[in-house]
């Protein structure tokens, strides 16, 4: 821009105000704010009132907040290994030369771009215990299928299933870039030395890839963190407590108790946990990719 | 049973012909790597010259590789059609055992039933008219600003930028609660700017346009500054017709994220005249606890996720873009 004088302001304030304005209101503004209300304690009826790390000490000391927490890591443990399994061997597999490739990644992208909501919605109604779709085919093979979203320790393994199915795709996609990166040349060359398929996958694939595995997995540990949707629908949070994550008790905690600053503190806790989390990773990936 | 008219299928990747031209040329060589079809197809000599194991890679590993990703397939789509058959089912065919996959009678009933019994048709085009203006106003302020940050020089430029930046790492749960508290202020609950402006403000915007602009050369610029056309001129003439690939990736994108976004409107709206579709289904669904109606439900289902569908059939390479680009889901 060569713009002198009020006419620079003018041009400043056109292109850059309107984005400053709503971020400072609406991102950088209640981040700021979360910050402040983390250390206070407000009802929204009565003004806040100062209460230094009270709410963190009562986070400590709640049951409720250690179980969502131990609840978020087992919807991690379980979900992150058989995400990334299964968008891995689906990614190499569509790499690979195959009939109706493109149609096979459209079909596994499909969850993908369904909202949450949809997926739990179908995925509740497949795993109804009497007249849904799974138990039914379940009893065909004669088998007892659980009563999965009514069942206290089936419940979890229910969501995170659907997660799976939903974000397989998602993970495909991410590795897919990555391989069609590696050059071909390296594969023609391990076969003139007559490598096999496995030793391939494992010398030239892996390494290879490991940014992108790198990145795949750091965006799906952020994500998990952050599981509501399909919870709040799928479950609530029940049976019996069994399926509470972070997120869901920060918005019950927020919204439907009024303890904001309680909540806000909830809310720091988790950004702390996904902030380390990241930091770990990028560690590691310097380490190994 | 592979047909040698498919030869090396198209890659991304230009650099096929260059390792070719490097290598000597042994037809053995060349069978294992890409040209395997032609090879095979075409020269009996090459054949010959096989080791034991070749045959087997192609012949039967492929096999066994596309039946488990066509089974795969399949458990994929089966929600689909799970969703697709309910909803195409009278309720008394909804408890009877064992289910089908293919109605027995099909009824679009469900579909009138739950325009009827809930705004459906409203909430469809709320819905629309939410994912579009906030698409547009997206797009408008992430090209502005992200021009702004790639080709101004101003003092405090990198320290502004970083703080949008930051903002990309903080997850919804922190902002929500004064965000709440903001948009309550406002007056904005229970309406369509609390739905579509906050979300407008999108960090990764800002973000992906400054990338696009970057890589850009100055030059294109250069020409019309010396005209002397303005700033806003030179970036409406000649900075946004050649944005098109990057205004697609960032519009589906946001398009995608509003149309199936939940926790916000969830937050903000309980009239049923300002739900999305999202929200909708999540009440429709609440609506008698214990005994929903599911063909109904998947009724819904299917009419919120149909559009969706469509878009990503029809604009695949952007959807991913914008998806693998940005990390986050819907």
């Amino acid at each position: 821009m060569y713009e002198r004088g009020p006419k620079r302001v003018l041009t400043f304030a056109l292109f850059l105000g309107p984005s400053i304005v709503g971020v400072a209101l609406f991102l950088v503004g209640p981040i700021v704010a979360s910050l402040g209300l983390s250390f206070a304690s407000w009802d929204l009826l009565t003004p806040p009132t100062f209460v230094g790390f009270g709410n963190f000490r009562r986070l400590a000391a709640n049951a409720e907040f250690w179980s969502a927490l131990r609840h978020t890591l087992t919807f991690l443990a379980g979900y992150i290994p058989l995400v990334m399994v299964a968008g891995l061997l689906v990614a190499v597999a569509l790499n690979g030369r195959m009939p109706a490739r493109n149609l096979f990644r459209a079909l596994y992208f499909l969850p993908v771009v369904t909202s949450w909501v949809a997926a739990a919605l179908v995925w509740k109604w497949l795993l109804n215990p009497s007249f849904g779709l799974v138990n039914n085919l379940l009893a065909q093979i004669g088998v007892a299928g659980p009563a999965w979203l009514f069942d206290p320790s089936w419940a979890m393994a229910s969501v995170i299933l659907a997660s799976v199915w939903k974000d397989t795709g998602f993970v495909m996609v991410l590795l897919l870039a990555g391989l069609q990166g590696i050059p071909r040349v390296y594969y023609e060359a391990a076969s003139i030395d007559g490598a096999t398929e496995p030793q391939k996958l494992r010398h030239i694939t892996l390494p290879m890839l490991a940014p992108a595995l790198f990145f795949a997995l750091s965006i799906s540990l952020i994500n998990s963190f952050q599981v509501f949707d399909q919870v709040y629908v799928m479950t609530g949070g029940g049976p019996a407590g069994a399926t509470t994550v972070l997120v869901e008790r920060i918005v019950k905690n927020a919204f439907s108790f009024s303890r904001m600053g309680y909540a806000s503190a909830m809310s720091w806790v988790l950004f702390v946990l996904i902030f380390l989390t990241t930091l770990v990773f990028a560690r590691l990936q310097r380490r190994f990719a | 049973m592979r047909r040698p008219g498919t030869g090396p299928t198209p890659r991304p990747l230009p650099g096929s012909g260059t390792p070719r031209a490097g290598a000597p040329a042994t037809p053995a060589a060349d069978a294992v790597g890409t040209g395997a079809a032609e090879g095979a197809g075409a020269s009996n000599t090459g054949r010959s010259r096989r080791r034991p194991r070749r045959p087997w890679r192609f012949a039967v590993k492929p096999t066994i590789v596309t039946l488990l990703i066509t089974v795969g397939a399949v458990g994929m789509l089966i929600p689909f059609a799970w969703m697709l058959a309910t909803s195409l089912k009278p309720s008394s065919a909804l408890l009877s055992i064992p289910p089908s996959l293919i109605p027995a009678e099909p009824t679009v009933e469900p579909y009138r039933d739950v325009m009827t019994r809930f705004p459906m048709a409203r909430v469809f085009l709320n819905s629309a008219f939410v994912a579009i203006a906030t698409t547009l106003g997206q797009l408008v302020l992430a090209s502005m600003s992200g021009y702004a940050f790639a080709r101004f020089r101003f003092r405090g430029r990198n320290v502004l930028f970083f703080v949008y930046l930051a903002t990309l790492m903080v997850p919804f749960a922190v902002t929500v609660t004064p965000l709440f508290i903001i948009v309550k202020y406002l007056g904005w609950t229970n309406s369509y700017a609390g739905l579509i402006v906050p979300p407008m403000f999108s960090a990764f915007g800002t973000f992906l346009m400054r990338q696009f602009f970057m890589n850009l050369p100055d030059e294109l610029e250069e020409a019309a500054t010396l005209d002397g056309a303005s700033t806003l001129t030179t970036f409406l003439r000649v900075m946004l017709p050649i944005s098109g690939p990057a205004f697609a990736t960032l519009g589906i994108f946001a398009f995608m994220a509003s149309w199936n976004s939940f926790l916000w409107p969830l937050l903000i709206v309980s009239n049923p005249d300002f739900m999305t579709l999202p929200l909708a289904l999540a009440t429709l669904q609440g609506l008698y606890p214990g005994q929903t109606e599911w063909n109904l439900v998947m009724a819904g289902t299917v009419i919120s996720v149909v559009p969706m569908i469509a878009v990503f059939l029809f604009a695949q390479r952007w959807v991913i873009e914008g998806v693998s680009a940005s990390g986050l889901k819907g």
